[in-house]
């Protein structure tokens, strides 16, 4: 083997073991997110120094007890340490385990030693070793496992150094297996895989054929060898069993050796915490202060901040338009570019802060026991316990939440998940309920406490749920999906929430909407913005043809100009377009302006603010949502000549935005999680049919 | 009719028997859950499913139709 002065390590280990704390310590803020070729899980990745002249390049992968997957993130796991052509194909593995699951770690490690990469092995937690009442013999272990041993404390910064010198030694490292496996199960059966694979190690051969259907990546001879071989799966099936069984003989000849736990000092702090966070009642009832805390959370905290972005964005876009020169380019930064960065930006704070909780709890080790509590109550939904942080997550955006899917192993319960989340009231639905709940309910209290528009509000995000629910149960009854329930998960012990963590998870996930939704949304706005600054004929001349119009009212520049760039906008393409589709919107109670702020929606939700204001002639800068408001508020439909925005509209409007899916980012995001258009134009045209109904009953039994 | 996890009682050791190849899943195996091994039914659920046990050093939550596939003989 040849010196590099880049090294590809990946970091594998069982969840809960402090793997990404060690990757966090090892490569600080030089992290990046990219995806797997062909599978578009994200991948992990940071730069680490070394030494003087060695560089690292570490892949964090998902968390996984095994290298046989159960769940789409586990398959990465397996594609990355058997597909030697992919770009992170690692030249040495480190397995990360803790003092306390010795026995369960060193399962994963021996299938990493069987693929015979230099691996080492690396102890967590160390410093709780005399807490916790473990003595391990470290040199008798290293000479059983034939591997070298680190032990660290991740989160205390302890034993990075040793482990850094111990990699630049790498090519030293012992690899031969551990598990011999062929003689234990079968050594005719895996004597033919030895002659018929000479090019693999025995293991990952093993591997190969029996995780076909999860390695996408073979080539297409290698596909045909391996098909051809075809062992009976009976028999597949019994000898993965007798593997397993016959490491974990090893393992615990081992560590009988080399392990030991005095069980006085084990501390009961976590079966009295679970009596009280699993109980009947009190484990419902602190679950639901929960998230109560974190809604409560997102509105208090994220409403500064997103009104400082709103302003921020309107200066930013003034200042262009002022400071540069006047022509088409400056039109597309300041009225395209800049409100499309500033949509984008204007969720980050609410995002950012439900990350926050949710990363916390996960760390702490609450969000097993939410999992076990609830789990029984989703089924019955046709989801798993598992489904809960996603739901949870929709309430932000769908577009993380439909990527924190990815744990749930059971495909039907995974699809059901990711088809109901849109229906969570997301944050892009916020500030479209906000200002049609101040122009249609009065603002009274109601029992001297409750404020009607703040119960409106509650009440929408109840037939979010709700939605999201019963169209769960419907799709539990109609989708015909044989499955085979894989849940098992792990309960793992309480502890504090380390905060380099969570911020790191927090930064990840808002990344992850910003360049995920964002380029969609930012896309969707620049094709807007030209849709409503061209037009035909008319759209050329509205200068000239309002100026002759008005010239005998003698009106000032500012209103004449409002009436040109209202003009404008009638006969622009996207104005022609909420015309042609006026008579399908009307028995909603829309005209064609609502229909230009419904097209509008589709890059996300609240523009529909924007592109009203922009239809009724206010500046969105400046005076605030008051005076988009006031004119909404004024706004009276030519025919009848009654309030344009009356209570039937409003509701109308309301409900048709609880149901639509209007959201771009979300159905190219489904697409991908589900590798198919099918289920994305589900949700397009059955949210879109349930909210069109709805809407139109609502308004008609108003009107 | 032969005992299994889902007969446990809450504080109850049983040693698993054996089990239907089929019917459990390969990574409950990897997870430690394994003929000879000690099994001790923690906590149960609100609503009798999912089962919390402890088995051959990890704690881990199952399902009921899981659990009732591994047979095992109570200790005591």
């Amino acid at each position: 083997m040849k010196s590099k002065s880049l090294l590809n390590i990946a970091l594998v280990g069982n969840p809960n073991t402090g793997k990404t704390s060690l990757f966090n310590q090892l490569t600080g803020l030089n992290q990046k997110v990219g995806n797997y070729p062909g599978i578009t899980v994200d991948k992990k990745q940071g730069k680490c120094k070394i030494s003087e002249h060695l560089t690292a390049e570490i892949t964090d992968l998902p968390g996984t007890y095994s290298i046989n997957p159960t769940t789409l993130d586990e398959t990465i796991v397996l594609e990355t340490l058997l597909n030697e052509s992919n770009d992170s194909y690692p030249d040495l593995v480190i397995v990360v385990a803790e003092v306390e699951n010795l026995k369960r770690n060193l399962f994963l490690f021996s299938q990493i030693k069987d693929l015979q990469f230099p691996s080492l092995l690396v102890i967590n937690m160390s410093d709780q070793m005399i807490r916790k009442g473990i003595t391990i013999d470290i040199e008798a272990l290293k000479k059983e496992l034939k591997s070298e041993i680190i032990l660290i404390s991740a989160r205390k910064n302890l034993g990075i150094d040793a482990l850094k010198r111990e990699i630049e030694n790498y090519e030293n490292w012992n690899t031969e297996p551990i598990a011999n496996i062929s003689d234990k199960i079968d050594t005719d059966f895996f004597e033919t895989i030895k002659t018929t694979f000479p090019e693999f190690s025995l293991y990952k051969s093993w591997l190969l054929i029996t995780q076909q259907k999860n390695c996408a990546f073979l080539s297409n001879e290698l596909y045909q060898k391996i098909t051809a071989f075809n062992p009976d799966s009976e028999k597949v099936k019994k000898y993965q069993h007798k593997e397993t069984i016959y490491r974990y003989q090893i393992i615990n000849e081992i560590l009988k050796k080399t392990y030991s736990v005095d069980k006085n000092e084990a501390t009961d702090l976590r079966s009295r915490l679970d009596k009280i966070l699993t109980h009947k009642i009190y484990g419902y009832i602190i679950f639901f202060g929960v998230l109560m805390l974190i809604f409560q959370s997102i509105f208090e905290w994220a409403s500064l901040p997103m009104d400082l972005i709103d302003s921020l964005f309107a200066n930013l876009s003034e200042l262009a338009k002022t400071n540069l020169p006047k022509g088409t380019f400056t039109n597309l930064i300041a009225e395209g570019v800049i409100p499309g960065i500033g949509g984008i930006v204007i969720f980050i704070p609410q995002i950012a802060i439900l990350f926050l909780f949710i990363a916390t709890l996960e760390e702490t080790g609450y969000m097993s026991r939410v999992v076990f509590l609830m789990d029984k109550i989703m089924r019955k939904f046709g989801m798993s316990g598992k489904s809960i942080i996603p739901l949870i997550s929709g309430t932000a955006c769908a577009i993380p939440a439909i990527m924190a899917s990815r744990n749930i192993s059971d495909w039907k319960e995974r699809l059901i998940t990711i088809l109901v989340i849109p229906f969570t009231t997301c944050s892009a639905r916020l500030p479209v309920y906000a200002i049609l709940i101040a122009l249609i309910i009065p603002d009274v209290r109601i029992f001297g406490i409750f404020n009607l528009q703040g119960l409106t509000l509650m009440g929408l995000y109840l037939l979010g749920f709700a939605a999201a629910i019963s169209s769960a149960v419907l799709l539990h009854h109609v989708l015909k999906i044989k499955t085979q329930s894989l849940f098992v998960i792990e309960m793992p012990n309480y502890k504090l929430p380390s905060f380099k963590n969570v911020f790191f998870e927090v930064v990840e996930k808002t990344k992850a909407f910003v360049f995920g939704a964002g380029k969609i949304i930012l896309a969707l706005s620049i094709i807007l913005w030209f849709l409503a600054s061209n037009g035909s004929e008319k759209f050329k001349n509205a200068t000239e043809f309002v100026t002759t119009q008005e010239s005998a009212n003698n009106l000032n520049d500012d209103v004449l100009n409002k009436k040109i760039a209202s003009y404008r906008l009638e006969h622009s393409y996207i104005g022609t377009m909420g015309k042609v589709i006026e008579p399908v919107i009307k028995p909603m109670g829309y005209d064609w302006k609502i229909g230009i702020a419904l097209i509008s929606s589709f890059a996300a939700r609240e523009v529909f603010i924007g592109a009203l204001a922009t239809i009724y002639n206010v500046g969105s800068d400046g005076e605030g949502s008051g005076t988009i408001k006031e004119r909404m508020a004024a706004e009276v439909d030519p025919v009848t000549g009654e309030k344009r925005f009356n209570f039937a509209t409003g509701m109308s409007l309301l409900l048709f935005y609880a149901f639509a899916m209007q959201c771009i980012g979300t159905l190219a995001i489904v697409k991908r999680e589900t590798k198919s258009w099918k289920w994305p134009m589900l949700q397009l045209i059955g949210m879109g049919a349930l909210a069109y109904v709805v809407a139109a009953i609502t308004f008609y039994i108003l009107n | 009719m032969g005992d299994t996890i889902a007969s446990l009682l809450i504080g109850e050791i049983g040693i698993i028997q054996d089990f239907c190849l089929d019917a459990i899943p390969l990574n409950l195996l990897e997870m430690g859950c394994l003929p000879g091994k000690e099994v001790r039914l923690l906590q149960i659920a609100p609503l009798k499913d999912p089962l919390y046990i402890k088995v051959n050093g990890s704690h881990l939550a199952i399902r009921i139709e899981t659990a009732k596939q591994i047979n095992i003989t109570k200790l005591r």
